[in-house]
């Protein structure tokens, strides 16, 4: 206990403020590049009873798209000491590829900052939460572990539609909320403007925002010293039985789900026999420790604090946002607001060529170890051969998903718009026997019984619920109506948002619903849906005639009011030839697997065509 | 010339914005590698002459005469020949254009977009509506029957009816040639990342491909030929510079990025070679001083290249390619060998998106609008 005691003691010198104005000083002993600052694993533990929970702020940073989150968690990261100061600090805590090409982040991370102010050593637990609308159940159970959050907003694009909804999260959550206006080094920034709006939409006074420039480091230090005073410390005891929760989770092929947890009470150690609320599954604590942003071991973890845990769990569906972990024997309330991912955005995907099914299936299977948000069910085209299909988040997510399938598994996909399950009350007794119900569920357009057959077709519906700032309400209504629902309920719940509430057949949500949603309001509308069962439906099976025959496997089922095509344009631009001929001749090689059908070679490129949604004129 | 004062959201061309360009030395570069390049392809004559970027109107007349006459020596330069200069409406005063003409420019492609202030603005162009008018209008006068407007469409959050508007404003205003683009997003433009995070929203496929025909028909009502994918033109008033490319004839790329396709016979080869020029202003220029020129990348095309470019560029053109043309890139194997067997080309001819016959192999009006979904099955055909 002594020895970590001057250990700990020793490390709280070191990190002490830096003079704003001059460069850092580093301890001499510490490399020049962007390295972890501590030792290898399994060293020097961490004693983490050193930090009271008075001494611990535990705070989010959310912000619209580009406003500069992580930049500024950048400059925390250095000021703190945490990582070295050089010029190769960009967007540290995005560690995924299609995240640093894209700019974005997708999977939140934290990381435990040690500052002293006053005096007093702090503990100031940074979760970095997804910017991106697709991602908001992520950012509502990141912010669960936080008691405030740091709400970055540009100084020239001012109050933008993720700063909303972010910041109405965090205002639901009653979380103390620091308004800082970033990117004030630039030319066209308006910080009285922002701060002006900032108090008009959200009631801040102007005088509680700190105005900032992330990428010069400009005033940041000020934001830290904001975080101490305003942000209260979490209010939770050691004493109390332990109850943690899992914010988070990756997968590490050599050490197992590393799940990143905030304890709301109690402690945590190595050797602990803990239990998941949702799952009921028991483990055994292998290791805890702080992320800095890299894992750090320590030898507890106590309330209050936030890190993470590895206990043996081998998928991360047995460590699921939101759940909550304790030990055996104590069980607790498990924490509120868990719920499995819902996705809004399916799509049926196949290999290009069913000698691939194998490869894309491993390749599945390993994207989806470390994103268990993504939804797999298997399914079978009888154009495309064996795939699946998926279900994400959002329209992002799944581009998302897809760039890293080509770029981390170098995998080509055909993504098509994915099958409904309809289904049809039989009226013909000899079709009723052989399948032994009145009722069947039609998975592929070839099972189609003919409409003699047929006393009553249904197609499955749900319950869509769309929050919306008021000026969008036409716009959205058209749209809802231009996909066959019914409003069941409009309510405004505040004077600038409306509530709406549809029922929608579920084929007309399925593809890119969410995202016209999202363009028509600029991004400002949400929406959530739950089953809401089947309803008759006039349904038709279009078939898709060629030389006169009908081919069966270009069948689709639509609705009676939308069987019609509209065709593609090409491309007009000037340019360069050289990149045209490349990006064609890709084409062509893709449309030389061809399917036979009888005597007519169909390209695949057809098929595709057609079975992607069909929009009507 | 690869220089601008300010980038568009939407532009992935290679494009450079400095705070001060040596143009005495860009435009000594420029001279030497036409001089060398000219030599090298033992071209004789000269059909036109086309001046890119960039903006090519930010250059001083004074370099601009300077590459012609580079030119002129080192070939026949007929007094003719088609000579066109791009031109950005801010830099695009009428003593500047005047300028332009007496060294010897005598076409003009004027960038003009949109006449609609907010979609400039979106676009991140340097001037407005009303300056584009004036630019136009001043071109007209200086070259008259000779210039030609740039339009685009497919904005993101660009409505049919603002669409519309835009056309019948342009339609107003522009002389005998315009170029039509549909608005592609290049991944790392601002305009790209600003849709995919969302602030911006994305057209619908089916909303460019209507904004596209309205115009088609609008401009061939108002008596302009589609005479290629993007291009139309009234009263004889093509680009004989485009139509070489769309024709796969021989063309010399001059400057940082500049493409080429000729046969450099100066260096005894017989092959004609896809070339690029190096992209990167100050590298292209060491490399053109101490070598003469800077020649990035060069490649021999194959027999069956050569005939895939002249198949997917041919058919831009309402002309398609001729019998005649086809001949000379493929001796042994006529038009007729290729696509009148039975095969892709015989499937759309039935959709009625193709025609085969005696004057060769074109797309038809229909056709036309769906080129880049019949390419790859005609280049398959091909292959085989």
């Amino acid at each position: 206990m002594a020895l970590a005691g001057r250990t700990a003691l020793r490390w709280a010198r070191l990190w002490s403020p830096r003079p704003a104005a001059g460069a850092l000083r580093l301890p001499s002993w510490r490399p020049a590049a962007c390295v972890r600052l501590y030792g290898s694993r399994g060293e020097e533990k961490l004693d983490m009873s050193m930090y009271p929970v008075e001494s611990i702020r535990n705070f989010s940073i959310i912000a619209h798209v580009d406003h500069g989150k992580s930049t500024l968690a950048d400059r925390l990261l250095e000021i703190t000491g945490t990582i070295a100061k050089t010029g190769c600090n960009k967007q540290v805590l995005d560690k995924l590829q299609v995240e640093r090409e894209r700019g974005i982040t997708v999977k939140a991370q934290s990381a435990s900052l040690f500052y002293n102010h006053n005096e007093v050593n702090y503990l100031l637990n940074l979760i970095d939460t997804p910017g991106h609308v697709d991602f908001s159940y992520e950012v509502s159970r990141s912010l669960s572990a936080c008691q405030g959050v740091i709400l970055v907003v540009d100084a020239n694009e001012g109050i933008q539609a993720q700063t909303v909804a972010n910041f109405y999260l965090a205002f639901e959550a009653q979380l103390a909320i620091i308004p800082v206006i970033n990117k004030i080094d630039l030319k066209n920034a308006d910080p009285e403007r922002v701060e002006k709006q900032i108090e008009k939409l959200f009631d801040i006074p102007v005088d509680e925002c700190v105005r900032i420039s992330a990428k010069r480091g400009t005033n940041v230090e000020k934001v830290l010293q904001k975080v101490i005073e305003k942000i209260p410390p979490p209010h939770c005891n050691t004493a109390d039985p332990l109850k943690a929760l899992v914010f988070d989770s990756t997968f590490d092929h050599y050490r197992g789900v590393i799940a990143n947890i905030a304890l709301f009470g109690g402690e945590i150690e190595k050797g602990h026999k803990i239990v998941s609320a949702h799952t009921k599954k028991r483990y055994e604590v292998n290791e805890v420790g702080i992320l800095t942003p890299n894992e750090q071991p320590t030898h507890k973890l106590y309330a209050g604090q936030v890190g993470y845990l590895i206990a043996g769990m081998k998928e991360v569906t047995e460590a699921q946002i939101g759940d909550t972990l304790f030990l055996y024997k104590q069980p607790v309330e498990p924490l509120p607001g868990f719920k499995s991912a819902k996705p809004m955005v399916f799509a049926g995907m196949y290999p290009v060529d069913q000698t691939e099914y194998n490869n894309l299936k491993s390749a599945l299977e390993r994207l989806t170890l470390n994103d268990s948000s993504v939804n797999v069910h298997r399914d079978n085209s009888l154009a495309l051969g064996a795939g699946w299909r998926l279900g994400f988040l959002g329209l992002l997510h799944m581009e998302v998903f897809n760039q890293r399938l080509e770029q981390e598994y170098n995998m080509s996909v055909i993504l098509t718009a994915p099958t409904v399950p309809y289904k049809a009350v039989l009226s013909s007794a000899k079709l009723i026997k052989e399948y032994g119900k009145k009722e069947i569920t039609i998975i592929s357009p070839a099972q189609f019984p003919d409409k003699l057959s047929v006393s009553e077709y249904l197609e499955p519906t749900v319950l869509g619920t769309i929050v919306t700032p008021q000026e969008y309400i036409g716009k959205i209504i058209v749209l809802c109506q231009d996909r066959r629902a019914v409003q069941k309920d409009m309510l405004y719940i505040d004077e600038h948002r409306v509530m709406l509430k549809y029922l929608f057949p579920l084929n007309e949500i399925v593809v890119d619903f969410y995202d016209a949603l999202k363009s028509l309001s600029s991004g400002y509308a949400s929406f959530d849906y739950e089953d809401a069962g089947y309803q008759a439906a006039d349904l038709i099976k279009m078939d898709i005639l060629l030389n006169g025959n009908p081919v069966e496997e270009l069948a689709t089922i639509v609705h009676k009011l939308k069987a019609y095509r509209k065709n593609v344009v090409a491309k007009c631009y000037g340019g360069d030839i050289t990149r045209r001929m490349k990006l064609l001749k890709r084409q062509a090689e893709g449309k030389k697997l061809m399917r036979k059908i009888g005597n007519v070679e169909v390209p695949r490129d057809a098929f595709i065509r057609v079975l992607k949604r069909q929009t009507d004129k | 010339w690869p220089y601008c004062r300010k980038r568009c959201s939407y532009c992935n061309f290679n494009k450079y914005v400095v705070p001060a360009v040596d143009e005495a030395a860009v435009r000594a570069c420029l001279v030497r590698e036409a001089q060398t390049l000219l030599r090298l392809s033992r071209v004789r004559s000269i059909t036109s002459v086309f001046f890119g970027g960039g903006t090519p109107s930010l250059a001083s007349p004074g370099t601009i005469a300077a590459v012609l006459e580079a030119v002129a020596g080192a070939a026949h330069l007929p007094a003719d020949a088609e000579v066109t200069l791009e031109v950005n409406p801010s830099s695009a005063s009428t003593p500047r254009l005047a300028g332009f003409r007496a060294a010897g420019v005598n076409r003009l492609s004027i960038g003009v977009q949109s006449l609609d202030d907010a979609e400039l603005r979106l676009l991140g162009r340097e001037h407005t509506a009303a300056e584009a008018r004036e630019a136009v209008e001043a071109a007209r006068r200086l070259f008259p029957g000779r210039t030609s407007i740039d339009l685009l469409f497919g904005l993101p959050g660009q409505s049919r009816s603002a669409w519309a508007r835009g056309l019948e404003a342009a339609l107003g205003l522009c002389d005998d040639h315009v170029s039509l683009y549909q608005l592609t997003l290049e991944r790392g433009t601002v305009l790209a990342a600003q849709v995919q995070g969302g602030s911006l929203p994305t057209p619908a496929q089916d909303l460019l491909a209507d904004m596209y025909h309205t115009a088609c028909d609008a401009l061939v009502a108002a008596g302009f030929r589609h005479y290629e994918v993007s291009n139309f033109a009234r009263k004889g008033a093509l680009s004989t510079h485009n139509l070489s490319y769309w024709r796969a004839e021989q063309y010399i790329g001059v400057g940082p990025g500049a493409h080429g396709r000729f046969v450099p016979w100066g260096e005894g080869s017989c092959s004609r070679e896809a070339r690029v020029q190096t992209l990167e202003p100050d590298a292209w220029m060491r490399e053109v001083q101490s070598r003469g020129h800077g020649t990035r990348r060069r490649v021999v095309l194959s027999p069956l290249e050569q005939l895939e470019e002249v198949l997917a560029l041919g058919l831009r053109t309402d002309e398609g390619i001729t019998q005649e043309r086809w001949g000379r890139f493929s001796p042994q194997l006529s038009l007729e060998a290729v696509f009148g067997v039975p095969g892709e080309a015989q499937e759309l001819q039935q959709q009625g998106w193709l025609v085969l016959d005696g004057s060769g192999l074109r797309c038809s009006r229909e056709g036309l609008a769906l080129l880049d979904s019949l390419l790859p099955a005609l280049l398959c055909q091909l292959q085989r």
